[in-house]
């Protein structure tokens, strides 16, 4: 078993409100995040990819399908965007960085072959990252 | 389940010396580690806890709440400080950084268990120069099998 990761990078601004709590809870719980006007990262996207050598190629993925797959599936919806207005699954999800690990999960795992997807690492700072297992 | 990892750095001084062993055996075993007037290095902690995200706030864990705890338990405690005179749990007992990262999970993981719904320690990760870096479990004999949340 070999693990290929590939690594991408997104900048994007969000913001963290739950509208089932009051102007208040919402401060408290999130803080500085809860601006309403949003704020932003310079995400970095580790993508990992587990299988076996191909006896063939020699490859366990084919680099170029899996930059594509990324680019289609995540950086082309997510680049440069604020994710709570102009992608859909954040409109009534808060796009925090779990939620934003497990989502990229959902929109790459169907995309890749069966099983190959291995781990979400997502970084929103040096200092904090999230990884998600697909359950 | 995911998985949320957070670094903090903090600085300290110690010395590699067991007093069970003569003035040779700890130069032979330590090096320049044994140096009696001490070293410092520019440590980094990576904490690593593990849980269901909360659906109300899309949250793993409260991250003030984490930064509070490890300033208290962690930073406060060692950040500054030469470990082997100024930390009493390191007092007959040699601060490598296999014991320190075991401390501090110990350390962290009483305090996040009481402070958390569902959020459990996993793993600290204790980085004492860009080389080294140790990593901690838990207890368990296995790491697969003692781990707060499933491994991979």
């Amino acid at each position: 078993m070999i693990y290929l990761t590939r690594r991408a990078e997104f900048s994007a601004s969000h913001y963290y409100h739950n509208p089932d709590f009051s102007a208040e809870e919402n401060r408290r719980i999130f803080g500085k995040c809860n601006n309403p006007h949003g704020h932003g990262h310079n995400y970095t996207l580790e993508v990992t990819v587990a299988g076996e050598v191909d006896g063939t190629t020699g490859m366990v993925l084919d680099l170029k399908d899996l930059k594509a797959v990324l680019e289609n599936e995540v950086l082309g919806i997510m680049d440069h965007r604020f994710l709570n207005k102009e992608v859909p699954v954040f409109a009534t999800k808060i796009p925090t960085t779990e939620n934003i690990a497990v989502e990229i999960w959902k929109l790459l795992a169907p995309k890749l072959p069966a099983g190959k997807l291995h781990r979400i690492r997502l970084y929103e700072t040096q200092d904090l990252f999230v990884d998600y297992y697909g359950e | 389940m995911v998985f949320l990892t957070r670094r903090y750095r903090f600085s300290a001084a110690h010395r590699l010396h067991n007093e069970a062993l003569g003035p040779a055996a700890n130069s032979r075993l330590y090096g320049k580690c044994n140096n009696p007037y001490g070293h410092g290095h520019n440590y980094s902690v990576e904490v690593t806890v593990c849980g269901p995200i909360d659906a109300a706030t899309g949250m793993l864990i409260d991250l003030g709440l984490l930064d509070r705890i490890v300033e208290q338990e962690i930073l406060d405690r060692f950040d500054h400080t030469h470990l082997n005179l100024d930390v009493p749990s390191f007092k007959g007992r040699v601060p490598t950084t296999e014991n320190l990262c075991v401390e501090i999970f110990n350390l962290l993981r009483d305090k996040l268990d009481a402070k958390n719904g569902s959020a459990r320690l996993e793993k600290v990760r204790l980085e004492e120069t860009n080389s080294n870096f140790f990593e901690y479990l838990g207890p368990s004999p296995s790491p697969v099998e003692g781990a707060a949340c499933e491994k991979r």
